[in-house]
């Protein structure tokens, strides 16, 4: 199928008095990329599956020792790390249900005839655009219990959002529904703007009121759209670490990536925390493979 | 796992840039340290060297957050990018025996560096293990957590008379760590935005442990035994527990907001006059005494860690040696600076540029005892300082002691004696599982 998508070579062209074929310009431009990803994802990830059996340190000259299953099964046993993923979950959960109902939310409204449409959408896609550790940086200011803009515009008085330990997960996740609805809004819009008008034009003829319009003709038609950002924001929020790691140190927003960093580049355990990072990551092919079995099914409908 | 995966790369990257790097400047030699002030002055004393003999220091700076992760990504790689680097006191144990330090003992015996350094510094800065007679480092930055307080608050009449009724006794300096506690309660006027009191909470590195040691060591509470490394009936004896609950009871005290805080937020809370009272370690301090960065620079004072109710007087120990980092190419011309940096003049000098020497005749002389309001506190506090434990695991023991003390400081979870011994039983299976003591 890859072929067929390949435009042959012009006869005229200086690529083709060279003597180049189509077949080796493909692979011109195909084999860098493939020798970098090897050389740079596959070999340290296989690497670091050796590592994650043994007790190896990188701070030490001790040679590796190898150590069967034990690291998985401490880090298994560890209510430390179980309540670490818990709160990842839990994190998830509010900060990927947040941005789709704010990103949605906002498509719908921008989906429409207005004046200035573009300028608002475009300054609309801004908090995305800027970096995990500023944004975390600036909303740790903003969240301040004794100067924070927040506080002082909802009148709080000395809120503690982020030394509160019921609160701190939730502000975290607030953060990134502020960075991250716009990317749900851009898909959203790009989805229902795809949707056919003359479907809501025989709604319309058919009487149907606004829910049912909605639940019936918009929603099932963007779903497929919308389990695409879904897919990418839960498998960026599973590995959320600027953010939350700036905002604050409350061991009840310690998510699985901030213990990761701790493991592996301040205690030094990289074998264990090779391990771990085995873990997170089946974690995250698993969640991702229940999505895309499910858009799948969303598509065939 | 992109972050392994990166940090793997930067590995590589690293070892391939070490490998092909051309020696070009042969008089130069490079110094890693964190980005803060002593930084800065370190970097004038090393031009003074340069004018006296041609070679170029140049002083490389990291922010502190970061400085243990990129030091030691260094080591691992064994890369020649610092020929010196001046490291945290905890790192002694992992430095010497994962072989990245050079064994200096040669060097300590022949200068005598023992007889010129303070004793403490000596222990701390530069002994591992301890008692070994071998050495690692020079002592370079004396440091400790002393206090800084508001002067004016402390000596308006209108608040002397109020306190004395309250308490009974004068509003001073505090004597003890009751004075403290009492002292913080009475500033402690949120309606007025004025706090008791600021100290260490934030639980990422050692802020939080050298926030509770000062309590800890002045309570007369010991972390455990350093030969043996029996943790039980130390850390969660009966005076450490009542050092971990004065130390939460500090906490009630504190500016809003205050459960991730080092020295950053500990000089802001002077400068910002939100506290009476501030911990941070003495290398702060010169900028509290600076108008530019603090508007109440003049109604600034200091004072040494009080003593407990049993009258132990003790502090936490901060502040670095110098060592010679093994995969350099340079060690002979490292060792010359290392000559040159011990003479009395060169100590001397590292003082008045604001420095913090340790060397013992230097920290006695009235001259720098006068120099500054904090370094008489500073003198007095350096001869009574203990420190972390310095094995090469110990920040897997500072995350154990993070993770149990957090949430009984911040949060408000279980008692002190359930978290401290359950921090007993955290490092006892630490110890035993790199196979020390017992």
């Amino acid at each position: 199928m890859a072929t067929t998508m390949i435009t042959t070579l012009d006869r005229s062209s200086r690529a083709a008095a060279r003597g180049l074929s189509d077949i080796s310009i493909r692979n011109l431009f195909i084999i860098p990329t493939v020798l970098f990803l090897i050389v740079f994802n596959i070999f340290p990830l296989i690497y670091s599956l050796g590592y994650s059996f043994t007790d190896f340190r990188a701070s030490t000259n001790a040679p590796a020792n190898f150590v069967g299953l034990q690291n998985y099964r401490d880090l298994l046993n560890d209510p430390y790390v179980w309540s670490n993923f818990a709160i990842t979950a839990k994190y998830v959960i509010i900060s990927v249900a947040g941005q789709l109902f704010v990103g949605f939310g906002v498509a719908m409204l921008l989906n429409r005839d207005i004046p200035l449409k573009g300028l608002l959408t475009t300054l609309l896609l801004l908090p995305m655009m800027l970096s995990m550790a500023v944004v975390g940086l600036f909303w740790k200011l903003l969240y301040d219990p004794s100067f924070g803009i927040i506080n002082y515009a909802l009148g709080l008085g000395t809120f503690e959002w982020l030394s509160d330990p019921k609160m701190a997960l939730y502000a975290v996740a607030l953060t990134d529904i502020w960075m991250w609805s716009p990317f749900v809004m851009l898909l959203s819009l790009a989805g229902l703007s795809a949707v056919p008008k003359h479907l809501y034009e025989a709604a319309a003829i058919d009487r149907a009121g606004p829910f049912y319009t909605f639940f019936r003709i918009t929603l099932p038609l963007v779903a497929p759209i919308l389990m695409i950002a879904v897919i990418f924001r839960t498998m960026e929020a599973f590995k959320t670490f600027d953010l939350a790691y700036i905002l604050t140190s409350q061991p009840t927003a310690e998510l699985i990536s901030i213990r990761l960093y701790k493991m592996a580049f301040q205690e030094w355990q990289t074998g264990r925390s090779c391990a771990l990072a085995y873990i997170v990551l089946i974690m995250v092919l698993a969640i991702t493979n229940i999505y895309v079995k499910y858009l799948n099914k969303v598509k065939e409908r | 796992m992109r972050k392994l995966v990166t940090s793997v790369l930067a590995g590589i990257g690293l070892t391939l840039a070490c490998g092909t790097s051309v020696y070009a400047q042969e008089k130069s030699l490079t110094i890693f340290w964190a980005e803060w002030d002593p930084a800065n002055y370190l970097q004038e004393l090393g031009n003074e060297y340069e004018k006296e003999t041609g070679v170029k220091i140049t002083v490389e700076t990291t922010p502190w957050p970061d400085f243990q992760t990129k030091a030691f990504t260094e080591f691992n790689a064994h890369g020649d990018a610092y020929d010196m680097v001046v490291g945290d006191s905890q790192w002694l144990g992992a430095g010497s025996t994962g072989g990245h330090y050079v064994d200096l003992t040669d060097f300590f015996n022949k200068h005598k560096v023992g007889d010129v350094m303070a004793p403490a510094t000596v222990k701390y800065y530069a002994e591992y293990p301890g008692g070994s007679s071998k050495y690692w480092a020079i002592p370079l930055e004396g440091d400790a957590v002393g206090w800084s307080y508001r002067k004016d608050w402390f000596e308006d009449p209108k608040e002397k008379e109020a306190f004395k009724a309250k308490y009974g006794y004068d509003l001073d300096v505090p004597k003890d760590f009751k004075a403290l506690r009492d002292i913080a309660e009475f500033f402690y006027r949120p309606d007025q935005k004025k706090y008791g009191i600021a100290i260490y909470t934030d639980n990422s590195y050692d802020a939080m442990a050298m926030g509770f040691e000062n309590a800890l060591f002045s309570y007369g509470g010991e972390l455990g035994d350093y030969s043996t490394y029996k943790v039980d009936g130390f850390i969660n004896s009966d005076k450490a527990v009542a050092a971990l609950d004065a130390y939460k009871e500090l906490y009630k005290f504190t500016p809003p907001g205050w459960a991730k805080s080092f020295f950053v937020e500990d000089n802001q809370a002077i400068t910002e006059g939100l506290a009476a009272m501030s911990m941070n370690y003495f290398a702060f301090f010169p900028s509290l005494i600076n108008e530019a960065s603090n508007p109440n620079a003049k109604n600034t004072g200091f004072f040494a860690n009080p003593p407990g109710p049993n009258g132990d007087q003790f502090a936490a120990l901060g502040g670095q040696g110098i060592s010679i980092v093994s995969y350099s190419q340079k060690q002979e011309e490292a060792t010359k600076f290392l000559e040159w940096f011990i003479k009395d003049e060169t100590q001397k000098k590292w003082a008045a540029l604001g420095g913090y020497t340790c060397s013992a005749a230097v920290l006695k002389s009235p001259e720098f005892q006068n120099a500054t309001p904090y370094n008489k506190a500073f003198y007095e506090t350096m001869f009574k300082v203990k420190d972390f434990w310095a094995v090469p695991e110990y920040a897997e023991l500072l995350q154990q002691l993070n993770q149990r003390v957090y949430p009984y400081m911040i949060g408000g979870e279980g008692t002190a004696k359930e978290t401290l011994d359950a921090l007993a039983a955290d490092w006892n299976a630490t110890f035993k599982k790199y196979g020390r003591g017992q």
